[in-house]
């Protein structure tokens, strides 16, 4: 049993999208527009940035699903902490 | 020929069943799931005391993002390099291998020589200057501690990647350990992503 054989990504072109998206975010941060609308752009492309770093650099989009859900498994128990935590976060 | 066999049964049974090709990948990734929770509560951690805070800054106005932008731009360009020293080994060019690798524990060693003067910067000058001391205000604990635990994994794959070419140089280690120690690199680079947005843009 070998590893299942892939296409080298463009690792090149996925620099340069990593490299878009961090310029538009510095720029986000200076235009006028609504904290909430700010915030939102950006952890948009935060998570973008993340997950080609994820696919293409750490080979995820090549390995198996099981993989990819223990590497996803942080990610649902972070949402997890933060559900519980709400009570904390929005006292009555 | 029965004997062959039976060995060949055994290793086969062996296999890890999510990565094939070698057991030490699926350590890594479990290891990178368990250190993905301690970031994870670490920035929940921080978004919830920021909430609650009434009196939080403005994290770019305290902390300045030109050096950190370059910082963020070192670690992606460190990635790159890395898996470009992964594809060497691959085709079997070693002195490409050599160049990439070198380059990826450059790009870390440059990264925390910025991550250093920053500290220096905002622990002797800038903060006490806003009043906004590790000890009086949580926007610099917590900006310590996340920046600090990252400094450590960046500081860690640094000495790793070192140790890796010295391994492949004498022929100990080959391509499947360089894409272990890959997989370490990007996650570093990854969680300082989330970390540059949360902690410095937002």
């Amino acid at each position: 049993m070998t590893a299942i054989a892939h296409k080298e990504p463009n690792y090149i072109g996925v620099f340069w999208w990593l490299l878009v998206l961090t310029v538009m975010e510095i720029a986000v941060v200076y235009m006028p527009m609504a904290k909430m609308t700010i915030a939102f752009l950006l952890v948009s492309m935060a998570i973008s940035k993340a997950t080609l770093v994820a696919l293409y650099f750490m080979h995820l989009k090549f390995e198996r699903l099981t993989l990819a859900l223990v590497a996803l498994s942080p990610f649902a128990l972070c949402l997890f902490l933060i559900l519980m935590m709400t009570p904390d976060i929005f006292p009555h | 020929m029965s004997e062959v066999a039976v060995m060949h049964a055994g290793a086969e049974a062996q296999e890890s069943p999510l990565t094939p090709e070698n057991w030490g990948k699926l350590g890594m990734w479990l290891f990178l799931a368990g250190d993905a929770m301690s970031f994870g509560c670490l920035i929940v951690g921080y978004g919830i005391l920021r909430h609650a805070s009434s009196n939080w800054p403005v994290p770019k106005d305290v902390l300045g993002i030109n050096l950190t932008a370059f910082m963020t731009f070192l670690l992606i360009v460190s990635s790159v390099t890395m898996v470009l020293s992964l594809s060497a080994i691959q085709n079997g060019d070693r002195a490409k291998f050599k160049k990439f690798l070198g380059l990826t524990i450059l790009g870390g060693l440059i990264f925390l020589g910025c991550q250093a003067y920053e500290w220096t910067h905002l622990i002797t000058e800038r903060l006490p200057e806003v009043g906004l001391s590790f000890s009086k205000h949580l926007f610099a604990t917590t900006f310590f501690i996340l920046t600090g635990f990252h400094g450590m994994h960046v500081t860690g794959g640094v000495i790793y990647n070192t140790c890796v070419l010295a391994a492949v140089s004498r022929g100990r280690y080959g391509a499947k350990h360089v894409e272990i120690a890959g997989l370490y690199w990007h996650f570093v680079d990854l969680v300082w992503i989330l970390i540059f947005t949360f902690v410095y843009l937002i």
